[in-house]
């Protein structure tokens, strides 16, 4: 055991693909170097196409890299495709079983493949069936569950080995925001109760920030940003929105602010102002007093802390929520 | 979704690396593993199978009665062979379509992560392909035995070992295809529609070749399947004649390994 907490758990150095489409080279991953280590809950956040699916698969061995190198478990990803998934767990962005299968004997299958004897892995999977609420349905056809039900499903049979690292490729999508809760709150005790390593890919930024204990921002394909959640928020200060009776008033107000607090960056658009600065919460107060003494009374004010979006369109001059709405294309997916 | 229980591994779980393991399955416990996977849902709902040679009992119901008398022995006995290759290549045809189902929904890349071999992933499943085969087999006998059909159970049993082979070489074929295919579904159905009746009808599965022309002849004589038709009709007949069905042996293992050697090309491609 003590070999693996010195050795990452994943330890990649310049691993890069690249597909060509239509005799168009397009790079998803550039270059990652990343070193994960033995507990890490890490988050791959950014939008789609940004090549963390990507990532996700060569790390699993689904896809060979066009150059660098990766090492999983200890184990190189190429030379040692088995050894890697014998390691790991896998939930992919698709449902782990069959749909004319029936749950629990995909569970059965799957810990059978993992070595298990029979024994064992019916004992294991009645275990999970039981921890994930689906004993009852065990034995439905899977094409009669629910959204929900199968992807309690997909992640029960990921952890049927009782992996020491579990690989969730955009694990919430589809699901609604009850079960994208339940299924947050599952992955978080995994992690804190059963100390297993676990690597998401996301493009809730939300869900980033609720579970991850250190989120990878990649875009283009590159590492943008890899820092815990509020270590990259904190770069960035809140953002105070100021509402003003009329036009002139904001800019008056644009002017006398930008006096005031140098360092800020501060946008107008009509009679509303903008203000982003560290600590911008608790210079509010002052800040109504400078802006009625400028002969700019504040009609409305709301405070707003940072959010990963921020750090995101701080990063790229891009909003994650509006490219997540526009972009869908993803190389990783017509590779697939 | 309801609350849901909490994750608490039994002390056994969460000892570090190996619990109750067999140690490392070989080669042929993959394919027994996936054998088995694949066996699931027919063991589950055996109805199924009768999905898959709805055409086979159209034509034995609506075809067999047309065909005219033939001087020894009946038209049915000449018929039901025929009418087994063909349900034996229809199900083995269509089988890539539940990989293919396999690969939009996501199921096929849990295996590909998984342990098991690429090799076991491809021979499993083209293996498990020989039991609904005998189950539809077995049932086209039961139905027509009360008829005009003499059942000779020795040639009847080598003829189920050729067509065995045959089914699982055809099954590998189907494998590839959804293999290459991917989630374009309309690419499996084209190929598998526009090859499954020029080899039927080459192998004179519905009416005889005997009155053929020449160049239809010499297909014929490239199809593998019509090698196996002639060896399951004699040996239906209760005939056992060494070179026709050596000849049968020998299209279906050629079949076979085409099918084995293309579908784990295909198979190791696939990501």
């Amino acid at each position: 055991m003590s070999e693996h907490t010195e050795t990452p758990m994943i330890r990649t150095r310049g691993l890069t693909k690249h597909f060509t489409r239509h005799k168009k080279t397009i790079e998803a991953v550039r270059g990652l170097d990343l070193d994960v280590h033995r507990g890490e809950l890490v988050a791959f956040l950014g939008p789609n196409g940004a090549g963390k699916s990507t990532t996700l698969r060569m790390l699993t061995t689904l896809i060979g890299p066009t150059s660098g190198s990766a090492e999983v478990a200890g184990y190189d990803v190429v030379t040692h495709q088995r050894d890697v998934r014998r390691s790991i767990g896998y939930v992919g962005q698709g449902n782990a079983a069959g749909h004319t299968q029936r749950g629990r004997d995909e569970m059965v299958s799957q810990a059978r493949a993992h070595g298990l004897t029979r024994h064992e892995a019916s004992r294991r999977a009645d275990e999970l069936l039981e921890a994930f609420d689906l004993t009852e349905h065990a034995g439905r056809p899977v094409s009669t569950l629910s959204g929900g039900q199968r992807r309690r499903l997909d992640i029960a049979i990921g952890l049927v080995h009782t992996p020491r690292l579990l690989f969730l490729d955009e694990p919430s999508t589809g699901l609604d925001p009850q079960n994208r809760a339940n299924l947050q709150e599952q992955i978080k005790r995994l992690h804190t109760e059963n100390g297993t390593t676990i690597v998401l890919t996301t493009h809730y930024l939300e869900e980033a920030d609720a579970i991850a204990d250190r989120v990878v921002v990649i875009d283009h394909g590159l590492v943008i940003a890899d820092d815990t959640a509020s270590a990259l928020k904190s770069g960035l200060g809140d953002l105070v929105t100021l509402g003003f009776g009329s036009a002139h008033d904001a800019t008056v107000a644009e002017s006398a602010a930008a006096r005031l607090h140098g360092d800020a960056s501060i946008e107008r658009t009509g009679s509303v102002v903008t203000i982003r600065t560290r600590g911008g919460a608790e210079m509010v107060p002052q800040m109504v007093q400078d802006l009625a003494a400028a002969e700019a009374p504040v009609r409305r004010i709301e405070v707003a802390g940072p959010t990963l979006d921020d750090v995101f369109l701080d990063l790229t001059g891009r909003s994650l929520r509006e490219t997540n709405d526009t972009t869908d294309e993803t190389p990783e997916g017509a590779a697939a | 979704m309801s609350t849901v229980t909490e994750y608490a591994p039994t002390q056994e779980t969460v000892v570090p690396d190996q619990p109750g393991r067999s140690g490392d399955p070989g080669f042929l416990a993959d394919t027994w593993n996936v054998m088995v996977r694949e066996l699931k849902p027919v063991f589950r709902e055996p109805a199924s199978v009768l999905f898959a040679m709805v055409q086979p009992l159209v034509f034995l119901g609506l075809f067999a009665p047309l065909l005219p008398q033939v001087e020894n022995g009946s038209a049915l006995q000449w018929f039901v062979p025929g009418i087994i290759a063909m349900t034996a290549l229809m199900g083995a045809s269509f089988t890539g379509a539940n990989l293919m189902q396999e690969i939009i929904t996501g199921s096929h890349e849990r295996l590909l992560v998984s342990p098991l071999s690429r090799s076991s992933l491809l021979v499993g499943r083209a293996l498990k392909e020989v039991v609904p085969m005998l189950m539809q087999a077995g049932i086209i006998l039961l139905v027509v035995t009360p008829f005009s059909f003499d059942l000779h159970v020795g040639g009847v049993l080598v003829g189920m070992v050729i067509l065995a082979l045959f089914s699982v070489g055809v099954g590998a074929l189907s494998f590839a295809l959804a293999l290459v295919s991917k989630d374009q579904e309309w690419m499996f159905w084209t190929v598998q529609q526009t090859l499954i009746f020029p080899v039927l009808l080459l192998a004179g599965v519905l009416l005889p070749l005997e009155g053929a022309p020449g160049w239809l002849q010499v297909a014929a004589d490239l199809n593998p399947l019509k090698y196996v038709v002639e060896a399951e009709r004699a040996l239906f007949a209760g005939s056992f004649p060494v070179d026709t069905v050596a000849y049968g042996f020998v299209g279906a293992a050629v079949v076979t390994a085409l099918g084995l050697v293309i579908g784990l090309r295909a198979m190791r491609r696939s990501s």
